[in-house]
């Protein structure tokens, strides 16, 4: 059998490996036998780094992690040094921490979808409407912050940049269109029958199986499994807003697809409701003196990707002693093989588009 | 000795011009299709080489020409090497018989369309000839779904073809056209299944979406031109474009009336009817994800195929009745 | 639930682990680390989800940090164990929780924790030909800079 065996290297370099994830893929025929992902090609040591940095001086760093939703690294962190320094942010800037989350998610999920859609072969035209959107949600942040990738917004204690009217008129802009331009992937992706013969039943993740992998977000709740740590752990202001869980029912690709569509439009929600709950205060705080952590904190948030952990280890020093990120892509990636195998070779790039991975996470 | 030098200048004159045709229509449509993809996602597509981007194929010519052409490492020199000319020579040579109108006819053999479909199938040869030769083993899975692609979809095409030959009762492309004087072929039913069929097939023939399988792009990176550059890609390239234009045409000749209509000369309608049909191509690429390579072949066998066999004996069934 | 309950509940069942509440953590002895997880994970609050496993560098002593999560009893829990520095090594748990083949994979790479019996014990991160631990505290960023680049 092992004679048979058609050894192709997929990436590093490749259309749709999703950045430098190299997959060593043995077929027979085109049934793919063995998937083996090799990864660390974006490996930055960004852990080590912390150990040299005090916890302000970090958080760029969480911007380099996963490069798509940086606010929500950005809040990931600042939320688990807030929890070990025993700081609480004032109110308007926990709102306004929900409002970029979920505008990031949003803009993390379109480039989800349209690059999934690309790995199907859909040339280009989802990807164009879904960067088209994007440049929406980034134009906003980037009257918000000055940045329009790397945001450095979320900070201990605080954020970077209040509100100002204009912003504000520009979300609800950016809300109402994306309400109606939502129902364009629809036409053009959801209903698409050649869409659906591709994904549907293709690349069934069992729930068992993906609990114990440690799959999280959007990928484990297409299992049909209610887990969003925004609802079963809420920080922030999570609990005070309306949403619900979207879920999937078979956990195939479509599934995956679908809960983040659905997500989208959850995330609009929960974007108008904190705008409109927006209290007063100032926002924007000013440190002087570097945190001394002590003690060790594990925080959770929801990454568009997923479960979001921050553990920091503490020494009374301004440095961290130890600072591990539980990336969700991580996890996410290495159910990679369970799920590719047996399949074939355009079922296998569509499971891994499927997955949403980003390598800056998971290389870290 | 007589010796034909009037005709053999003629034919020569000819050629030349499906040449230049050729090499024309493919920098144009190569053109239009980064136009019409641009007006469907909403951008401009190339603006900067002259107006409207429009001499940007020939800036991408002379471009591949200058290029290097690097030989990879381990690949079957002669194989490699002769692929490109498999692929491109048949697709000019189909010119051959396409009737730009009445008397804008290279040739126009008795058994023009069979000509058409048989030397536009030689490419297949070309395309396993480069997945094999180039020592790559995504070429080699873009050529194997390309043989196994082409030659199955060859059935249900020739068998739609086959229903126009009957209403048409000729074989010949002007015999064809003059026998849609009463009407377009089109407008009868049966001849509307053969079109859809023709239509899909020849989809599928020219390897583009939803049945650009030899070349995914997210699977194969480019299939089996992935080792080629300079300007044995762009034959690859120049060869995708041809077929894709013949396949037009064809199809506007076959169920569209070829170059019947008033008013303008007939060359004028021939290209506006083959370029509606390219527009509408287009605008199926770029809208539509790609089908699995089962799912393409089920298709083909078990949809396609039945339903043009089914539909051939309808029609016959029909013009025994007629008489 | 909290962690007295669940530390309790380890004592009885293995007095060898020597279980104790350290700073927020259940800190169990090495050799009854594997027994005690399995017995967290297949037990009645079914820590089914093993959300991370890594390690922390304390120069004198190394600990391999695990965080379980039960969705029934909704309970974070993190369990420590304390390794020497001098050629680490612990039962692996990839056998419980897929999760920790890819985690303790990691932690072997950055701070060359032997995990016994993974099925797949190589570095992941760094390059297969690295030399040394990067996240061990002795590991200098300048070992990176003196080696000769091939």
């Amino acid at each position: 059998m092992i004679k048979d065996e058609l050894v192709i290297n997929m990436g590093p370099q490749h259309p749709s490996t999703h950045g430098v994830l190299f997959l060593e893929l043995r077929l027979n025929g085109e049934i793919v036998n063995d998937c083996r992902p090799h990864i660390g090609y974006l490996h930055r040591s960004i852990e080590k780094v912390a150990e040299s940095r005090t916890l302000t001086q970090f958080i760029p760093f969480t911007d380099r992690l996963d490069y798509l939703a940086s606010m929500n690294n950005n809040l990931g962190f600042c939320l688990a040094a807030e929890r070990l320094l025993q700081i609480e942010a004032v109110r308007r800037a926990q709102y306004l921490r929900v409002i970029v989350a979920e505008l990031n998610r949003i803009a993390s999920h379109l480039l989800a979808i349209s690059t999934f859609a690309q790995d199907l072969g859909a040339y280009a035209t989802a990807l164009f409407y879904a960067m088209r959107d994007r440049q929406k949600i980034v134009q906003i942040f980037d009257e918000l912050c000055g940045q329009r990738l790397t945001y450095n917004y979320v900070r201990i204690g605080g954020v970077s940049g209040d509100m100002t009217p204009k912003i504000a008129q520009m979300i609800r802009d950016f809300i109402a269109s994306e309400r109606e331009i939502l129902k364009d992937y629809d036409d053009l992706l959801t209903h698409n029958i050649i869409f659906k013969a591709r994904s549907k039943n293709i690349g069934v993740l069992a729930q068992d199986i993906a609990l114990s992998y440690g799959v999280t977000g959007p990928n484990l709740r297409a299992t049909g499994f209610n887990w969003d740590v925004r609802k079963d752990e809420p920080y922030l202001v999570y609990d005070k807003l309306d949403f619900k869980v979207s879920l999937g029912t078979v956990g195939d690709a479509w599934d995956r697809y679908f809960v983040r569509v659905q997500e989208m439009r959850e995330s609009l929600k929960i974007v108008e409701q904190a705008l409109a709950a927006l209290p007063e205060g100032d926002p924007v705080v000013k440190v002087n003196k570097p945190f001394r952590p002590n003690g060790e904190v594990y925080m959770r948030t929801e990454s568009p990707r997923g479960d979001l952990g921050f553990y920091i280890v503490g020494n009374g020093e301004a440095f961290p002693y130890r600072l591990k990120i539980r990336a969700p892509s991580f996890s996410n990636i290495s159910v990679l093989p369970v799920m590719a195998k047996g399949l074939n070779v355009s079922d296998a790039v569509c499971v891994l588009g499927s997955l949403d991975i980003v390598m800056g996470e998971i290389d870290r | 000795m007589n010796f034909p030098v009037q005709e053999l200048l003629k034919l020569a004159a000819k050629g030349g011009f499906v040449l230049g045709f050729v090499a024309v229509s493919a920098m144009f449509l190569i053109w239009l299709e980064r136009k019409v993809s641009a007006w469907i996602q909403n951008r401009k597509g190339p603006m900067m080489t002259g107006p409207q981007g429009a001499f940007q194929s020939v800036a991408d010519t002379v471009k591949l020409l200058l290029k290097e052409n690097i030989v990879p490492s381990g690949a079957d020199f002669f194989i490699w090497w002769l692929a490109p000319f498999f692929v491109a020579i048949p697709a000019v040579m189909a010119f051959v018989c396409m009737p730009f109108g009445p008397h804008h006819i290279v040739y126009d053999l008795n058994v023009g369309i069979l000509y058409i479909c048989s030397i536009t199938s030689v490419s297949v040869l070309g395309i396993f000839m480069a997945g094999w030769g180039s020592n790559n083993k995504y070429s080699l899975l873009g050529g194997m779904r390309s043989a196994a692609q082409i030659i199955s979809y060859e059935v249900p095409l020739l068998l739609s073809v086959l229903v126009v030959v009957m209403e048409a009762g000729t074989v010949s492309m002007q015999g064809i056209v003059h026998a849609q004087e009463p009407g377009w072929f089109i407008l009868k039913p049966n001849v509307m299944v053969a079109f859809l069929i023709y239509l899909i097939s020849a989809t599928a023939e020219v390897n583009r979406v939803p049945f650009d399988i030899p070349e995914a792009e997210s699977e194969l990176v480019a299939g089996y031109h992935t080792e080629y550059s300079g300007m044995k890609f762009a034959m690859f390239f120049v060869a995708e474009y041809t077929n894709f234009f013949i396949i037009s045409a064809t199809t506007a000749t076959l169920f569209f009336g070829g170059w019947l209509g008033p008013w303008a000369p007939s060359p004028v309608w021939f290209l506006l009817k083959a370029y509606g049909i390219v527009f509408f191509l287009m605008w199926v690429r770029w809208t539509l994800p790609r089908l699995r390579m089962d799912q393409m072949m089920t298709f083909a066998w078990k949809v396609l195929t039945p339903l043009a066999l089914v539909n051939v004996l309808v029609t016959g069934w029909f013009l025994v009745r007629k008489g | 639930m909290d962690l007295l309950t669940v530390v309790q509940a380890v004592q009885t069942m293995f007095p060898d682990a020597a279980a104790e509440a350290v700073a927020g953590a259940l800190v169990i002895r090495k050799e009854a680390a594997f027994a005690v997880l399995d017995q967290l994970k297949n037990g009645p609050s079914r820590f089914i989800s093993l959300q991370c496993l890594t390690a922390v560098d304390r120069k004198e002593a190394l600990d391999v940090v695990y965080h379980l999560y039960s969705f029934d009893v909704r309970f974070l829990l993190t369990v420590k164990v304390v390794l020497s520095s001098e050629e680490p090594s612990i039962d692996s748990v990839a056998s419980l929780w897929d999760a920790a083949n890819w985690f303790e994979r990691e932690v072997y790479d950055l701070f060359g924790i032997k995990f016994l019996g993974h099925p797949d014990l190589r570095r992941i991160l760094n390059p297969d030909d690295w030399a040394g631990h990067p996240l061990r505290k002795s590991f200098a960023s300048s070992d990176i800079i003196q080696k000769p680049l091939k």
